[in-house]
């Protein structure tokens, strides 16, 4: 089974057009990785449709870089 | 399967953005009962997301149209007269205000982004109407997306609730005007999905959350059952219905407290 960290690089790879090697933990989403504000919401829109869980518009803002993503699904998800 | 068959009809979908969009499923609805689609899409962002939509459906076409644009719109039409004779229903599934409009105080919205919310959320179904009516030779259903906030107050919805209002309004003035020719226009009041759209809404998340709780049903709604009533809608099981507002809102929209 994949963990939570590969699951999430994963659908930024789909959701963002990037390469895996991009994905690093430090990446952000807009600065590093090229997403525009709807590619933001369509990831974080995709995150609680495989995880099963829903993220708040407060909470979406603080999610700005793979690990806090990650982090946030980790402590999150069911 | 559908009982419904729309085979031989041409439906004109304005709003496809991704596949969460209510386009989106009113599209898929109408199309797996052999409706023939035109899809518009708004600028080069999210022709991607169409194309795989269209793909799906067979003869489908697909085109970019900006609503501010009377150039573009009336080409949309040509192309749709050139390929399919005529048109059956449009489809209209488009909103847009401005970030900075959609939270705050709504008394302090600037004459632009009232102007722009009006424009490409409510005067497009009029001037779109317009367009679509010569093309529908033998009757036709023309449908849009509306939202409670049209008669009562979601905090954050600001110019948005006007921009429904008036879309409201002129669902009934067009479904008079319309009539006689046998084209019914009526509009669906969806509760909360989250689409790319409704996520621009500040405080979505909590809205959706209250409308679960407090809703008849207890629930929120899918996508699909956006596509559904339009299906029925559009179908002659709906021949009956012109300039309603029909809730597809688990029932929200009758509980007082």
């Amino acid at each position: 089974m994949a963990s939570v960290e590969e699951k999430v690089k994963h659908i930024i790879v789909e959701q963002l057009g990037v390469d895996e090697e991009e994905v690093k933990s430090e990446a952000s989403f807009v600065d590093d990785l090229g997403a525009d504000s709807l590619d933001v919401v369509e990831l974080v829109m995709a995150l609680e449709e495989e995880f099963g869980l829903e993220i708040s518009d407060e909470d979406a803002e603080k999610l700005t870089t793979v690990k806090q993503a990650v982090d946030f699904i980790s402590s999150h998800a069911k | 399967m559908r009982s419904i068959n729309l085979r031989g009809k041409t439906a004109l979908v304005l709003g496809v953005a991704n596949k969460r969009s209510l386009a989106w499923a009113i599209a898929e609805a109408l199309g797996e009962a052999g409706c023939r689609l035109a899809m518009t899409y708004q600028g080069e962002r999210l022709q991607k997301n169409v194309s795989e939509l269209a793909a799906k459906h067979k003869n489908s076409l697909m085109m970019a149209l900006d609503v501010t644009s009377e150039e573009q719109a009336d080409g949309v039409f040509a192309a749709v007269k050139s390929r399919f004779g005529r048109l059956d229903y449009l489809i209209h599934s488009i909103a847009f205000a401005r970030r900075e409009d959609l939270e705050g105080e709504f008394r302090k919205t600037s004459r632009d982004g009232w102007r722009i919310a009006l424009d490409i959320s409510a005067f497009s179904l009029v001037s779109l109407s317009n367009r679509a009516a010569p093309l529908m030779t033998e009757g036709g259903s023309i449908l849009s997306l509306t939202f409670q906030a049209s008669q009562r107050v979601f905090p954050n919805y600001n110019v948005m609730g006007a921009a429904k209002a008036a879309l409201e309004y002129s669902t009934r003035q067009l479904a008079f005007e319309l009539g006689p020719k046998n084209i019914r226009v009526n509009t669906i009041s969806a509760g909360p999905v989250p689409t790319l759209s409704a996520r621009g809404i500040s405080g979505f998340s909590g809205m959706s959350a209250h409308h679960r709780k407090k809703s008849p049903l207890q629930r929120n709604i899918e996508p699909r059952e956006v596509g559904d009533t339009a299906l029925f809608l559009c179908s002659d099981m709906g021949s009956g219905i012109t300039g309603a507002t029909i809730y597809v809102d688990a029932g929200y929209h009758i509980i007082g407290l």
